[in-house]
């Protein structure tokens, strides 16, 4: 891909992440998707689904763990788990030990684990891999996120995609759409002269400039977002603060924050009352493990697994809930051998998780060789776009073409 | 309209937007002051070095010696982080209080910029005396050469912390600080190849860092002593070797070029001709603040068409500046909520959510930091100085005039006719119109 366009969307993202949204939120209109809401309340059979995105690339290896594999043994000597340290699933696999509750999932059946994900042509790049991931278009650059294009699909109803997130990530940015983003606690707006003022800030101001435009239209969603989900929003509870956690903060040069078990808890509270968002993005930070990275590690997929795991337990308890697919994706693993700091830089594949009622649980996909790398990482053997075709067909019940273009492979299976 | 068809900003408004884009918005009476004085004026009393009584008010905190949060005691441990604690509110306050008090903005804008280019996070480093320090060494050498800069901080504690650069070590390569120099701090994706990072990072091998001592050394027996091969050249490159080879690319100039405009002057990328010449005015000695100074000189400085979303430290502190707030003079609840607000609104000094830095634009309007944005304006409007209004007979003209807009539209004249009887409340409805919350 030419130089320049690679610049320009970096530039345009800030180098980091959610700029390629100011191309699809200029065009989100509050008004129209909060009369369609409500008109039209999530019908309580209707697929939803939750992205959550690991940032900073998650060790796979580590994560499902091919603890009886000497390769792997002699690849990570000091970083490796011992076959009895995890937990079983078959095939030579086990679960990062701090994982209970997703083996409990596992066992009921609601878990599925896809193996070796990855693309072709593998970047190393954080920014960039990440990229690739939420754009899902390995080959190039694309200005919108694949959820965003789906969102563009739909037409005329930007709330079916929300983050909880405090800044929108690229793959809520369509062309014309883009979703929204909500505040996890607190939605408590001035009242009175004040609130009357401050409400009228949201007012279109005819001639200004695309960015006024948009800073008005913020007041505007403010206050319709607290109008349809005040009651879930203030139901939630405050994030915990991890500014002081010295095991996770290892991992956190490459974004991404804690808090998701109150993210989720906001997520299965939305569902429940009916809000018709059919996607929700939502992440976790501190998976860049350069150094020290077990004991990192394993506490970020021990503070996944309690989150992932109340969430599922809540979610089978009601209709709509029982709709939920959750997806769970880092945007790289880590190279399979270790570096010196008992740590693993960045590497290709790795495992995605699916989860929730709608899933068949179990394996898919093959686990990549350990004896068989490429330049020493392993070889992806599922395309991650194959796996959003089926989420955006099988969940979604989308047309996938709209959304991937001529992407064919799919990964229905995963689906019940 | 200029001959390429764009809206350009008239004289007042275009001294406005200095003041804005080389610092943090007006103080009382300055923008009145830069109209009179006129744009090139302005633009050289906001970039000459002078001496800054503002920021000799605001001396460097000392705060006191490293905790020791390796001691094996519990108790000690919880102590230490307390300690840690107090020493990072010390320094977020501090610089907060720094850039509002200022009077050469300009070296604080700079410093801000750094911050958020070579991203350094409190929240891994843990330690805010080594972000302090890497802080006065953007603030030292963030004006000048920037090879100097990068030779600084490809050093610098913090940033070793950071990038694991601790972790690197002859025949255990750790790629983190290498691959993120070149990506993001130097020459921009795409400008390098994978093999070059490789052997990059053997240059940058074998360093510490003492906590305690706040210093960094080689330890030669963990450095790779033998030749590199880096975009193409082939010597024993150590860490500074390293830092000049990559400032003195030829990519190195027009990408801080194409950064610098980013935050100073628009999202849309400058034209290459303009990062020719900025490039120019960078000249041999790699001088940053002529390249500013050529920044203020591009007719594209002047297009109306190139507003950027304030940053909300940016927002904030040019808040505070209008109001005269200390902030680090603020009850303990309100400091503490001062923190919380930014935090909502996405952006807290010392605690970028990733090497990559800030997002920009429309990240920054998100119905979260809507929300945040007014709590936040209505605790400066409560604490500020509101002088220079309660007397004004047209209360929005004085508004306009001290927080530096151009002009109030129909949509915001007519919200802040609902609260014209409580001056706190005009002042935080004037600070979330978009009219403010976007610099024009």
């Amino acid at each position: 891909m030419d130089k320049l366009t690679r610049r320009r969307f970096l530039t345009m993202s800030g180098v980091t992440a959610a700029g390629a949204l100011a191309v699809g939120a200029t065009q989100v209109n509050w008004d129209d998707l909060l009369t369609a809401a409500e008109r039209d309340p999530l019908p309580p059979d209707a697929g939803v689904l939750v992205v959550v995105t690991l940032y900073g690339g998650n060790d796979g290896l580590n994560t499902v763990v091919p603890a009886g594999d000497r390769a792997y043994q002699d690849a990570r000597p000091a970083l490796a788990y011992k076959p009895n340290e995890v937990l079983d699933l078959g095939e030579g696999l086990g679960l990062n030990p701090g994982m209970k509750g997703l083996k409990s999932l596992w066992d009921e059946r609601r878990l599925a684990v896809v193996r070796g994900v990855g693309y072709p042509k593998p970047d190393r790049s954080h920014f960039r891999s990440m990229a690739i991931w939420q754009t899902a278009s390995p080959q190039t650059q694309s200005r919108t996120g694949w959820v965003g294009r789906w969102l563009d699909t739909t037409g005329d109803d930007p709330l079916r995609a929300v983050s909880v997130e405090p800044v929108l990530p690229p793959l809520l940015a369509g062309e014309k759409t883009a979703g929204a983003c909500l505040p996890a606690s607190g939605l408590n707006l001035p009242k009175g002269q004040l609130g009357a003022a401050f409400r009228a800030l949201g007012t279109p101001s005819p001639g200004e400039g695309a960015e006024q435009a948009l800073a008005a239209k913020s007041v505007t969603d403010l206050h319709r977002a607290a109008e349809v989900l005040g009651a879930a929003l203030r139901e939630s509870k405050e994030q915990e603060d991890h500014d002081f956690d010295e095991e996770r903060n290892k991992g956190a040069s490459a974004g991404g924050g804690g808090g998701l078990a109150g993210q989720l808890d906001l997520i299965a509270g939305l569902v429940e009352v009916g809000v018709p968002t059919r996607v929700y993005s939502t992440s976790l930070g501190g998976f860049d493990t350069h150094a020290d990275e077990r004991g990192t590690q394993q506490r970020l997929l021990t503070e996944l697994d309690v989150a992932l795991s109340g969430f599922a337990r809540r979610l089978a308890t009601t209709d709509r809930g029982r709709q939920v697919v959750v997806l769970v994706y880092s945007e790289f693993g880590r190279r399979v051998r270790a570096n010196g700091s008992q740590g693993t830089d960045h590497g290709t594949a790795g495992p995605l998780f699916v989860l929730g009622d709608q899933v068949r649980g179990g394996f898919h996909g093959e686990q990549p060789s350990l004896t068989d790398l490429d330049d020493g990482d392993l070889k992806a053997t599922v395309d991650f776009r194959d796996v959003y075709g089926s989420m955006l067909e099988r969940v979604l019940g989308a047309d996938a073409g709209r959304v991937i273009g001529d992407h064919r492979g799919r990964l229905d299976a995963v689906i019940t | 309209m200029n001959n390429q068809g764009v809206a350009t900003l008239d004289d007042p408004a275009a001294v406005r937007r200095l003041i804005d884009r080389l610092g943090f918005g007006p103080r009382p009476g300055e923008l009145a002051t830069g109209v009179r004085a006129g744009y090139a004026a302005t633009a050289r009393r906001l970039l000459a070095p002078a001496a800054d009584p503002g920021a000799t008010a605001t001396p460097l905190p000392d705060l006191g010696p490293e905790p020791d949060y390796a001691n094996k005691d519990k108790e000690a441990r919880q102590r230490a982080r307390e300690v840690l604690r107090d020493q990072r509110t010390t320094a977020f306050f501090w610089w907060l209080d720094r850039m509002s008090a200022a009077d050469v903005p300009l070296t604080e804008r700079l410093t801000w910029f750094w911050h958020g280019h070579f991203a350094t996070s409190a929240q891994k480093v843990n330690s805010a005396r080594l972000m302090l320090a890497q802080n006065e060494t953007m603030r030292r050498l963030g004006t000048g050469d920037f090879r100097a800069l990068c030779e600084a901080l490809i050093v610098d504690p913090a940033m070793i912390i950071w990038l694991d650069g601790q972790r690197n070590k002859i025949g255990k390569p750790n790629e983190n600080l290498a691959r993120e120099f070149m990506e993001l701090f130097t020459l921009g994706i795409g400008n390098y190849s994978e093999k070059d990072v490789q052997e990059a990072a053997r240059a940058l091998t074998g360093w510490q860092v003492d906590r305690r001592a706040g210093t960094v050394d080689v330890r030669p027996k963990q450095h790779d002593a033998r030749d590199k091969t880096v975009l193409g050249s082939t010597a024993n490159l150590d860490a500074v070797g390293l830092a000049r080879l990559l400032a003195d690319q030829p990519r190195a100039p027009r990408f801080v070029a194409e950064r610098l405009w980013f935050r100073l002057v628009s999202g849309t990328p400058p034209a290459r001709d303009v990062v020719d010449r900025l490039t120019a005015a960078y000249g041999p000695n790699r001088d940053v603040r002529a390249m500013v100074d050529a920044i203020t000189r591009e007719p594209a400085f002047r297009d109306s068409a190139n507003t950027l979303v304030k940053e909300p430290v940016l927002w904030a502190v040019g808040l505070m500046r209008a109001l005269r707030v200390r902030p680090s003079a603020l009850p303990p609840q309100e400091k503490a909520q001062l923190n919380n607000y930014l935090k909502a609104m996405g952006q807290q000094p010392f605690l970028p959510p990733t090497v990559g830095g800030w997002p920009d634009g429309a990240a920054w309007l998100s119905t979260s930091a809507g929300l945040a944005r007014m709590n936040l304006a209505r605790l400066i409007a409560r604490r500020g100085d509101l002088g220079p209004l309660t007397g004004a007979r047209d209360k929005p003209t004085a508004l306009r005039e001290l927080l530096g807009v151009d002009a109030w539209s129909q949509r915001t004249s007519s919200a802040l006719g609902k609260v014209a009887g409580s001056v706190p409340d005009l002042v935080a409805v004037a600070a979330c119109a978009p009219e403010y919350v976007v610099s024009g």
